[in-house]
């Protein structure tokens, strides 16, 4: 796996993520469209995703909760906006209350992936677009200091060189 | 990464500032939400005075503000609006990383 860029928009609260993986177009729609592979990879290292619910379809609702270093539960949901199987999924993604309900149905992050051949590989690219910082701050809250962290020790590892 | 848009001294001062775990550990808490010393203390096995040597290389670096509460001095993440935005981006990107990561090891395995 390669990443081949990351570009944030501090303007439009805007993360578009590439990286390019070994493997065809097919199979790396799986860990997508495939609820089991998508919860070994959805959730921040320390808060593991578990799908309860999985309309892959377009319309189709999904319900999953992440589960914290201290075994507390955070749900969310996702409406599926669009799908061209294999290549292309949307998506709204919003914090939910402990039923699964969506807490404001407005309150979302939309994401659009693409997956695209790449001579024998996948190059698939991630836009998550937030509606306000503040949204931001809560859904990243969620393995934020993870990710601040790791963000930092590349400082030092670039003070090492 | 964010700080590395600043240049300078101040660069220098907010890199050395965040050459130190404890430090780094210490700001990730503040940014989160204003805590005073004493409460920071908790976390780290060292002396109060300590706690406040880490918190005065931050405040230097301007990574940092103190607020009066009583008697009690409480530590503030300094970061403006679209400092912070892109703090809380690079944090998501992290998230990304790993996510990209684990997608690989998973079609590894087939």
């Amino acid at each position: 796996m390669t990443v081949i860029s990351s570009n944030k928009d501090v303007e439009r609260l805007t993360l578009t993520f590439v990286a390019e993986f070994d493997a065809p177009v097919d199979r790396v729609w799986q860990v997508w469209a495939d609820p089991r592979k998508l919860e070994r990879w959805w959730g921040p290292p320390t808060w593991p995703a578990t799908f309860e619910r999985f309309e892959f379809e377009p319309g189709g609702q999904v319900r999953y909760y992440m589960t914290g270093p201290g075994g507390e539960k955070s749900h969310g949901w996702w409406t599926i906006t669009a799908i061209d199987a294999p290549h292309r999924i949307e998506f709204d993604d919003g914090f939910a209350d402990d039923n699964g309900d969506p807490v404001d149905p407005k309150d979302i992050t939309h994401g659009v992936v693409t997956l695209e051949p790449n001579g024998s590989g996948t190059r698939m690219t991630s836009v998550s677009t937030f509606i306000s910082a503040e949204q931001l701050e809560r859904m990243s809250a969620m393995g934020m200091e993870e990710g601040l962290r790791l963000a930092m020790e590349q400082i030092e590892t670039v003070l090492k060189d | 990464m964010v700080v590395g848009a600043l240049s300078g001294p101040a660069t220098d001062r907010v890199f050395h500032a965040l050459a130190d775990a404890t430090r780094r550990d210490i700001l990730i808490r503040v940014i989160r939400s204003g805590q005073s010393v004493s409460e920071l203390a908790r976390h780290y096995p060292m002396s109060f005075a300590a706690v406040q040597k880490h918190v005065a290389v931050l405040e230097r670096a301007e990574l940092v503000s103190k607020t009066r509460r009583g008697r009690e001095q409480i530590v503030n993440g300094e970061v403006g609006a679209l400092r912070r935005v892109a703090l809380l981006l690079d944090a998501y990107e992290e998230i990304w990383r790993h996510r990209a990561g684990r997608i690989a090891d998973i079609l590894d395995e087939e």
